[in-house]
């Protein structure tokens, strides 16, 4: 049998408004597809949380380290904005199941809906990172106009770390809080970003009748990883906003 | 002469069309930069890195010659440091770490499993474009006034030096993600795809090593991606954790790198153990002694080698008892490496030895992956080491492993799989005398090395005492002997493709899964859909048959 002649398997559509899916030619199964799918990007997960784990092996060695600067700059993020930052990611993970749900469930309207309400979710929890980013600004401690300024080798001066209401006055490195801060939530939230754009990508698959019952592998991985952003979040918000 | 000429009635056959395979099943330079077949893939892997280490190995002759007088031949101070930098960047990441898994493993693997492609056809095809991205960001770096840090990127100095760390940092990230895809890939190739029949305990050797190859690349790389985005940001915005000046540690560095760049000794050389099993099978036509020990101390180096990383620091600062453990479990990572090496001389002896190409590369391989093994327990002991740290035998001891071992056994499965990839067989005469030539020129290298290492004589040094000046020279000598070794071999590799004979279609008589499909394979591989019955290595199960047909 030549290439010409291999014929592909076909998942029929459940309705008018949805498209047939072809598994593509090397998978002998849909079960196959699905199971390669789903292994392959558990794998890619665990990717991204050891990347992560690299920033959080920083983090709790310079907390060890200078633990006055981890506990004082604490208590210079405002926790209440980082709780309503976490109900906000909660809230969209369980819009986020109900759209997996719909999609599996071969109900469009209804995934479009709660896909839509997680993309809300995202850019609610973007623009309050961004008031957040905003106050650390005012207040000197982390200025992102100065942020790729340099390090003033002869007075030992950060140009991004001013301080100037002199908070972090009393404890040693008072920057390298703010630091570690600023990476793990900005890598975070360009992890919000990407995220965001899947939902919409699947979201065009959606609205033209893509996924169904029969096919629903994309929506899956996709929930998959926003799942992920959320759950790092959960680590980064007590390590951050309550530190111990 | 008349004599010559053909009676006129007898029969010509039509001549018959070409059999239609993966190289000319569809043609055009975009069928194959978009291509999603897992052989044309790999044989982009193939010309990609095959020109990295062409690229690399300049570096490496340069430095050599540079070498020649105590006082330096060609370069500044400054020039050498960047020459020996890219020549290390070059051969570890766009060569060493990619060569095996990229191009003969992405064209053989789902061959031994029995599959029409890799699992992720599309995430392999953008694996090799991260893979060229990161070169053309490397090849920008240079451009842009080069790096002179050694390929380690050691903190502080990489944040205070004036030169283009940020970009090379960026393409070591890029090519991170596409050696993770290539893994994420064979992971999900060998547990779902393999061929009805096909258990784990009938997979080839290539695949187990492949897999446990995979395991690494998936679980360490992520560890050097955030290390390289620190060092980026230390160089933009000064986070300070590797930083002293700003209250951070360069020792943290060191054990974020190692934490990865351990276990990438086995991203790089569990391939080449896989190729070195497969052949030392096939050329002594004997079924692999202790099967099974080989494929489970492929695992057990991946999971130790997570825990030795400390055995690189002994003189960096940590904690006397933590480096006592790292000491023992060095040690200990050496255990199921004898174990591989013993199984194959236990599978040669008393085999159907031919001595044919691959199997010379094989045994050179064997040779010097003793020495390069051994001197890496030589290394592992605290006490030597603190002597011999940062000295050329360090150097020496890893160009054995890595260029002896790594690049030897690419070489024999180059050898071993090019009448299967091309359907053309080299001038086997020419590659004998190459191997011949690449063995001496390789010891006449690095030899001299240990003598001068374990004498003193640091590491990226750019001048010397002249104390050390026959070593070096010696040392030079080989190098250049190596070289024109490997510039033969590149010779008749390409000069076959166009004028080697029609290979077989089974060359060596394997029995893998691999030597079944068509020579060279249809785009989908196999022409029914395999199903394997026999043991693996079972040769009384070998058609004799194919051995002999020309490929049609
Ligand atoms: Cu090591």
């Amino acid at each position: 049998m030549s290439h010409d002649d291999h014929h592909a398997v076909m998942i029929p559509a459940p309705g008018p408004e949805f498209v047939d899916h072809e598994v593509p030619h090397h998978f002998n199964t849909p079960v196959q597809e699905f199971q390669a799918g789903k292994l392959g990007f558990w794998l890619f997960l665990a990717t991204e949380i050891l990347l992560f784990g690299g920033l959080f092996a920083a983090y709790f060695y310079f907390h060890e380290v200078y633990p006055e600067t981890f506990v004082l700059g604490g208590k210079q993020l405002d926790w209440k904005m980082g709780a309503l930052n976490t109900s906000v990611l909660l809230l969209s993970s369980w819009t986020m199941v109900m759209g997996v749900r719909s999609a599996q469930t071969s109900q469009k309207r209804k995934t479009l809906i709660y896909l839509g309400a997680t993309v809300l979710g995202a850019v609610i929890f973007m623009c309050i990172k961004y008031m957040e980013y905003s106050a650390k600004n005012e207040h000197g401690l982390i200025e992102f106009a100065h942020l790729f300024d340099g390090y003033n080798e002869a007075t030992g001066q950060l140009p991004w770390f001013t301080d100037h209401d002199g908070v972090m006055a009393d404890v040693p490195h008072g920057h390298m809080f703010f630091a570690i801060y600023l990476t793990m939530t900005a890598i975070h939230g360009i992890h919000v970003i990407i995220g965001a754009a899947l939902i919409v990508w699947v979201m065009f698959g959606t609205a033209k009748g893509r996924f169904h019952a029969g096919y629903f592998l994309p929506v899956d991985l996709v929930g998959l990883y926003w799942h992920l952003v959320d759950l790092i979040w959960i680590f980064l918000f007590p390590l951050l906003y309550l530190v111990p | 002469m008349t004599t010559n000429t053909p009676p006129v009635d007898v029969q010509v056959a039509e001549p018959a069309a070409p059999r239609e395979d993966y190289l000319n099943c569809s043609k055009g330079i975009m069928s194959w930069l978009g291509t999603l077949d897992h052989k044309r893939i790999g044989l982009m892997y193939l010309i990609g890195v095959g020109f990295a280490f062409l690229a690399g190995g300049a570096f490496a002759l340069l430095v050599r010659l540079h070498l020649w007088e105590p006082e330096g031949m060609l370069f500044t101070n400054q020039t050498y440091n960047q020459i020996f930098t890219l020549h290390g960047a070059f051969m570890v990441f766009l060569f060493v770490i990619p060569a095996i898994p990229g191009s003969l493993g992405n064209i053989v693997l789902p061959l031994m499993v029995g599959a029409k492609d890799v699992a992720l056809p599309r995430l392999n095809l953008l694996s090799f474009y991260f893979w060229l991205i990161g070169a053309v960001l490397a090849a920008l770096a240079i451009i842009m006034g080069g790096f002179d840090t050694g390929w380690t990127f050691y903190a502080p100095y990489s944040i205070y030096t004036d030169h283009a760390v940020v970009t090379i940092g960026m393409a070591i990230f890029v090519l991170g993600f596409s050696s993770i895809f290539t893994g994420l890939n064979f992971i999900v190739t060998v547990h779902k795809l393999r061929a009805p029949g096909l258990t784990w305990f009938r997979l080839p050797l290539f695949v187990w090593a492949l897999y446990a190859t995979s395991l690494l690349q998936v679980l360490a790389t992520p560890v050097l991606g955030i290390t390289v985005l620190l060092v980026a940001f230390e160089r933009l915005y000064h986070i300070g954790i590797f930083d002293p000046r700003l209250g951070g540690d360069p020792v943290l560095f060191e054990h974020f790198f190692w934490f990865y760049s351990h276990p990438a000794v086995y991203i790089m050389v569990l391939p080449a153990f896989g190729i070195i099993s497969e052949l030392v099978t096939v050329h002594s036509r004997k079924p692999l002694f202790g099967y099974k020990l080989i494929a489970f101390s492929s695992l057990a180096i991946a999971v130790i080698s997570f825990l030795v990383w400390g055995h690189h620091m002994f003189t960096s600062g940590q904690s006397t008892y933590a480096m006592f453990a790292f000491s023992f479990l060095t040690f200990f990572v050496a255990i199921p490496t004898a174990i591989k090496e013993f199984s194959w001389v236990a599978t040669v002896w008393r085999g159907s030895v031919a001595l044919n190409s691959p199997m010379l590369y094989t045994l050179a391989f064997l040779i010097i992956f003793a020495i390069g093994g051994l001197t890496g327990v030589i290394l592992g002991s605290l006490n030597v080491d603190l002597h011999l740290h940062d000295t050329y035998f360090v150097v020496a001891h890893f160009h054995y492993v890595m260029m002896g071992s790594i690049a030897l056994a690419f070489f024999a499965g180059l050898h071993h799989w090019w009448p299967k990839i091309f359907g053309r067989m080299y001038n086997e005469t020419l590659a004998k005398i190459a191997v011949v030539i690449i063995f001496v020129g390789f010891n006449a290298t690095f030899l001299p090395q240990f003598v001068m290492g374990s004498r003193g004589m640091p590491r990226r040094y750019a001048t010397y005492v002249p104390e050390y000046m026959p070593y070096h020279q010696a040392s030079t000598i080989g190098a250049v002997v190596l070289g024109s070794g490997i510039a033969l071999m590149v010779a008749y590799l390409v000069t076959s493709l166009f004028t080697g004979k029609k290979a077989k279609e089974n060359q060596w008589g394997g029995v893998t899964l691999d030597w079944k499909c068509p020579t060279p394979p249809p785009h989908l591989n196999f022409d029914d859909d395999p199903t394997v019955v026999h043991e693996v290595y079972d040769y009384s199960a070998l058609d004799y048959d194919s051995m002999r047909r020309d490929a049609t």
